[in-house]
């Protein structure tokens, strides 16, 4: 979108006479979307600087890694892909796991900031409904950080392959066995499918539930979301001697990765061992449960947006 | 259509009432003065106004319930809350942009035309200005919105005399055109007599008094009364005495001038004059109570 075509509104020569201009939807959600960019750098900067210190450390250590591939020519096959794979699902997990920390931090944050400095007065008085306004705080760790941190992934793991291809050739080793045996494009998209499908759609809840509390708590909102759901696992441990709220939450948690592919263990995404399963993921009943939790909670969010006072 | 109509406007924060049955009609057109202490009930009836606050009773802003109907309400209504909030970490470029983005009626060449007149970057973020700046950007923002309700709460907190006056006049000069109502709330009252065209005064969440601006002028007038015709004065019927160098000033509600100008010199009160004067006379507050 254009920021000058949409800056200057025809509004001023025909505004208080005809029916009042209005701008589309999407284009409030879009602009809603950007301020949650500019206000939230960390979003983008995070990811990018543990990509840049992962791959200044890939770089440095390259000669101990084109050993380790020579050496593994000896080994079993699996052992022989573990050894080459191994890098890139280190990288690709440590950055899942700073989207986690950075998308939970961003939800708790997301409105009870506003009522905190009382920005929020200035947000309501634009004609941007609290609808609106959450439904972008949640599209931005549901579904747009997950994107960002495939392209972070992306090129971090492309950065990766070339430098190693590159040290592989200089030292006159093969570099076709390497690229065979890495199969880097189909890792991608394995990423790709984990990042949208688990870190986005199955995780949806949890991110929802932040954001609720945040909308609610006056202070602490991280303490109020984490403490009331430890306190009842405990609770149903000492009544009843289970753990069914455990469970769900742990299978939400970490189950994602089993309803959305096959593989032997939760690493590594890798083609040989790893198989999307997208039909049994769009018919598994935890998909539409949670996204039905999720627009609870979502909208709930936006309820208390409207009834909570600045602080 | 009255730009805002409100009977038994009513709002409660647990056992305190903030708001108590207001009944208020604002025509369209008007520049409504809001006066009233600290914690009258100026800023929650205007929260409610602006669909900031839920309440109890009948309110339609523009034809519209704004707790409901918010977001198409601030098309029409653009308003500057309390003291500045503008976030801090936004850049100038950034805020006009968004503004541009989502309101339909935010004219941006306006608005950089006003900043233009300031010594305020684009690129600077808010947390850089100081207050002044930030509320003549916040003031810029909101002065580049057509809209039909401007309401300005406590606007020029933190402005030198200088750009209070300033302010008013672009006000009057750029954008009022006689269409467009206006409420304000301000603590230095003397500095709108001009601008207004309606006063209200509001204490302990009740309307105490309200006029139009014309009303005020021929009703109302001050006297400064030597000693020795004090009593006769008196006669006449003040509704307020101050002692000033000690001489007396006495202020009068719908006397006949010539009348009065046989006893001292007439003139018209200023706001605050009068708003001592109808204050002291409120049950349960003394005469310097109301500052």
């Amino acid at each position: 979108m254009n920021t000058q075509a949409n800056a200057v509104p025809d509004s001023s020569l025909q505004s208080r006479v005809d029916a009042p201009p209005v701008v589309p939807p999407l284009q409030t959600l879009y602009w809603s979307l950007r301020r949650e960019f500019w206000e939230n750098r960390s979003l983008y900067l995070a990811p990018l600087a543990v990509a840049a210190v992962f791959l200044l450390g890939f770089a440095v250590s390259i000669t101990h890694t084109i050993r380790r591939i020579a050496q593994a020519t000896s080994l079993a096959p699996e052992k022989q892909l573990q050894a080459i794979t191994t890098p890139y699902d280190l990288a690709a997990g440590l950055l899942m796991f700073t989207g986690i920390l950075v998308g939970v931090f961003y939800c708790v944050e997301a409105l009870q900031g506003e009522r905190r400095d009382r920005s929020i007065l200035f947000w309501k008085s634009l004609p941007v409904s609290d609808f609106t306004a959450v439904l972008a705080k949640a599209i931005i760790p549901i579904f747009l950080l997950p994107l960002f941190l495939f392209a972070a992934t992306f090129v971090l793991h492309w950065s990766m392959f070339l430098l190693t291809s590159a040290a592989l050739s200089a030292s006159g080793q093969s570099v076709s066995a390497f690229w065979t045996q890495l199969a880097l494009p189909q890792m991608s998209l394995l990423v790709f499918y984990h990042l949208v499908a688990v870190h986005g759609i199955w995780h949806a809840p949890f991110y929802a539930w932040f954001l609720l509390v945040s909308a609610w708590a006056r202070r602490m909102a991280f303490l109020w979301a984490v403490l009331p759901v430890l306190a009842m696992v405990a609770l149903e441990r000492l009544l009843f001697n289970t753990s069914n709220i455990a469970g769900m939450l742990g299978d939400r948690l970490s189950g994602g990765a089993a309803e959305v592919m096959t593989m032997p263990g939760t690493m590594p995404l890798h083609p040989a061992t790893t198989h999307i399963t997208l039909l049994h993921f769009l018919f598994s009943p935890g998909l539409w449960l949670g996204l039905v939790v999720t627009a609870v909670f979502v909208a709930g969010a936006a309820r208390l947006r409207r009834y909570r006072d600045a602080n | 259509m009255p730009c805002i109509e409100a009977r038994g406007l009513r709002k409660a924060f647990g056992n305190t009432i903030a708001v108590d049955n207001i009944d208020l009609r604002v025509e369209e057109g008007r520049i409504l003065g809001l006066i009233g202490p600290n914690g009258a009930g100026k800023t929650t009836a205007l929260n409610a106004i602006l669909g900031l606050t839920s309440f109890e009773g009948d309110l339609k802003v523009l034809g519209r319930d704004p707790w409901t109907d918010r977001e198409r309400l601030m098309r029409d209504v653009s308003f500057i809350s309390d003291v500045a909030v503008l976030p801090r970490w936004i850049k100038v470029l950034q805020a006009l942009d968004y503004m541009a983005g989502v309101h339909p009626r935010f004219d941006r060449a306006k608005a950089e035309g006003f900043l233009a007149r300031t010594t305020i970057k684009q690129s600077s973020k808010v947390r850089e200005l100081s207050k002044g700046m930030v509320v003549q950007l916040h003031l810029a923002l909101v002065m580049a919105i057509d809209a039909k309700l401007l309401v300005l709460d406590e606007p020029t907190l933190g402005l030198d005399i200088l750009f209070r006056k300033q302010f008013y006049d672009s006000l009057l000069n750029d954008y009022f055109d006689g269409q467009r109502t206006i409420i304000v709330t301000t603590h230095q009252v003397d500095e709108i007599q001009n601008v207004l065209t309606d006063l209200m005064f509001i204490d302990r969440g009740r309307i105490v008094f309200s006029t139009s601006m014309d009303n005020f002028e021929s009703r109302y007038f001050e006297v400064t009364v030597n000693p020795d015709r004090l009593e006769q004065a008196r006669t006449l019927k003040p509704r307020h005495e101050r002692q000033v160098l000690g001489r007396t000033i006495l202020l009068f509600d719908g006397a006949d001038r010539a009348q009065l100008a046989a006893i001292g010199e007439v003139r018209s009160p200023s706001i605050a004059d009068l708003f001592v004067a109808v204050m002291s006379r409120q049950p349960g507050r003394s005469q310097g109570a109301a500052q």
